[in-house]
């Protein structure tokens, strides 16, 4: 067996897997954040929630109806990010305008009513959720097993985080997405509707956490606290990549899986520190993010 | 029907117009009335309130109270986008050219709000620098030519009321000369035009009237007929 860096081949290639699949979500959430935060200037505390939100819904629907993981994929999404316009149009849009720091205590409150409730009802100890039987087993590479789902996982995370930068940098409706980050109100003195496009803006930001609350389904235990564990994270990671950037948002996301895959090979101790060191690093000599524009 | 000055036809009438950025009082009854063809400027010194009154109308400030009627429909309770789509064409002082947008995309940003617009050729033919350029950042244009392109972006959606704030500030002598021709081919094509200026040279050829603002009033009409007897008072009031 070829070994690196006194590491057996397979035993990194196994954790390079994970780390890229722990990047694939953090692209996915980093994604929604900085979306939702350029145009709506929005701290959205409540992402973990919404992602948390997309895996309920999932394991709900499915023991309660039966829905499947392909409908789910679809249905899941658009549930949240109905609910998240909803949040928007009655909530968030009062606060509009006001200091950072109102819109962040507003969606740390949602997230924790959200997480109150699901908490009160289904407790914390995690819904079982059994993946689709023909992503069940997986190939031998050679050098490693790859399981189909995991697989999965990473193709179509990859196709939508390229799908959304496609249709951000790319399109019409995109460029009024760049647009109005810069100058919403210019913007509706063109004739925009303006506060439409943040509500939309704001479901569409929530249906990407939502979606990789599906796909974390039938890996992760689904509870309703995975997603303040995770968001924690994902707020490094937007901290790394910079606010402002949606095809930063998507590369840091996957490079700090990556990295931290790669410290829990090598020196595991520091596996759940390392990302907060690179922030602290990038911090300090990039202070507005690898991708950041210069405030 | 939209050849030459309809001076029955009023399309911005603005009345007893008051308004306030938090606790700032800015406008302090504003009286005004444009009709359909005219190019009218607003003269006064800096911090008067001309830009306010510009934004008043686009209800781009914190708080309005009075009266603004546009093609004879009143305006105070639309929300910015439906003013726009009045046929409205706002131009601001900071030109507002977005950085994350291409020359192109600037242009093409502001959706078609009445028919009769330029087309993409027409607006490359009279600015044809903008098509050299058009696959460059919209602010990595020269002031000149952002200007250009926040001209051009306008004369695209067919806006027949273009609100101008300084678009001469700070632009070389032969740049402010390109717009003085294309403020009289709008003017031809029957456009009504609202010109906040600085430069009075600028403004003197092109205008119909001026309104002169100080504290947030008007504080005097001026035809364009009664320019000469008036020059010690216009010089008066704008202190030059």
């Amino acid at each position: 067996m070829s070994m690196i860096f006194g590491v057996p081949f397979a035993v990194l290639s196994g954790q390079l897997l994970i780390g890229i699949i722990n990047g694939a979500f953090y692209a996915l959430l980093s994604l929604g954040l900085a979306v939702i935060f350029g145009l709506l200037k929005i701290i959205n505390f409540a992402h973990g929630a919404m992602y948390m939100l997309g895996a309920m819904v999932t394991v709900i629907m499915f023991d309660a109806l039966g829905v499947n993981y392909w409908v789910a994929l679809f249905l899941a999404p658009l549930t949240v990010g109905v609910f998240g316009v909803v949040i928007e149009y009655f909530l968030l849009r009062r606060i509009a305008g006001q200091d950072h720091i109102y819109s962040l205590l507003l969606t740390f409150g949602v997230a924790l009513l959200i997480q109150g409730v699901l908490t009160n009802i289904y407790g914390v100890s995690g819904l079982r959720y059994s993946m689709p039987d023909m992503f069940k087993g997986g190939m031998n590479l050679g050098f490693m097993f790859l399981p189909y789902y995991r697989a999965w996982v990473i193709v179509v995370a990859l196709l939508v985080c390229f799908g959304t930068w496609f249709m951000i940098e790319k399109t019409k409706l995109g460029s009024y997405l760049r647009a109005g980050t810069e100058d919403s109100q210019l913007m509706q003195g063109f004739g925009i509707n303006v506060p439409l496009l943040v509500s939309l803006t704001y479901g569409f930001g929530v249906m990407l956490a939502a979606f990789a609350g599906v796909l974390a389904a039938p890996i992760y235990s689904v509870t309703p606290v995975m997603g303040s564990n995770l968001l924690i994270v994902v707020f490094a990671v937007v901290v790394i990549g910079g606010m402002g950037s949606i095809g930063g948002a998507i590369l840091t996301g996957i490079a700090m899986g990556v990295i931290e895959g790669l410290t829990k090979t090598y020196y595991p101790e520091a596996a759940s520190a390392v990302i907060f060191l690179v922030m602290v690093v990038v911090l300090m000599f990039r202070p507005s993010g690898l991708f950041g524009k210069e405030a | 029907m939209s050849h030459g000055p309809d001076k029955e036809y009023e399309q911005l009438r603005v009345s007893g117009l008051h308004a306030f950025y938090g606790e700032s009082h800015i406008l302090h009854g504003i009286d005004m009335v444009v009709n359909r063809g005219e190019l009218v400027t607003l003269l006064g010194r800096n911090g008067a309130g001309r830009t306010t009154t510009l934004k008043a109308i686009m209800n781009m400030v914190g708080r309005r109270t009075g009266s603004i009627m546009i093609n004879g429909e009143e305006t105070m309770s639309c929300a910015p986008h439906h003013i726009a789509r009045l046929g409205v064409g706002y131009c601001p002082e900071h030109r507002g050219i977005f950085s994350s947008l291409n020359v192109q995309e600037n242009l093409t940003l502001p959706p078609v709000v009445r028919s009769g617009g330029m087309s993409l050729e027409e607006i490359y033919t009279m600015f044809p620098n903008l098509y050299e350029r058009r696959f460059s950042q919209g602010t990595k244009l020269s002031g000149g030519e952002q200007q250009m392109l926040a001209m051009a972006r306008i004369l695209r959606t067919g806006a027949n009321m273009l609100l101008l704030d300084e678009i001469t500030e700070g632009l070389a002598p032969v740049i402010v000369e390109k717009l003085g021709e294309v403020l009289t081919a709008l003017k031809k094509k029957g456009l009504t035009i609202v010109l906040v200026e600085q430069n009075f040279h600028f403004a003197k050829p092109l205008a119909d009237r001026h309104y002169v603002v100080e504290h947030g009033q008007i504080v005097e009409e001026i035809r364009a007929d009664e320019l000469e007897a008036k020059q010690s008072l216009l010089n008066d009031y704008l202190g030059v």
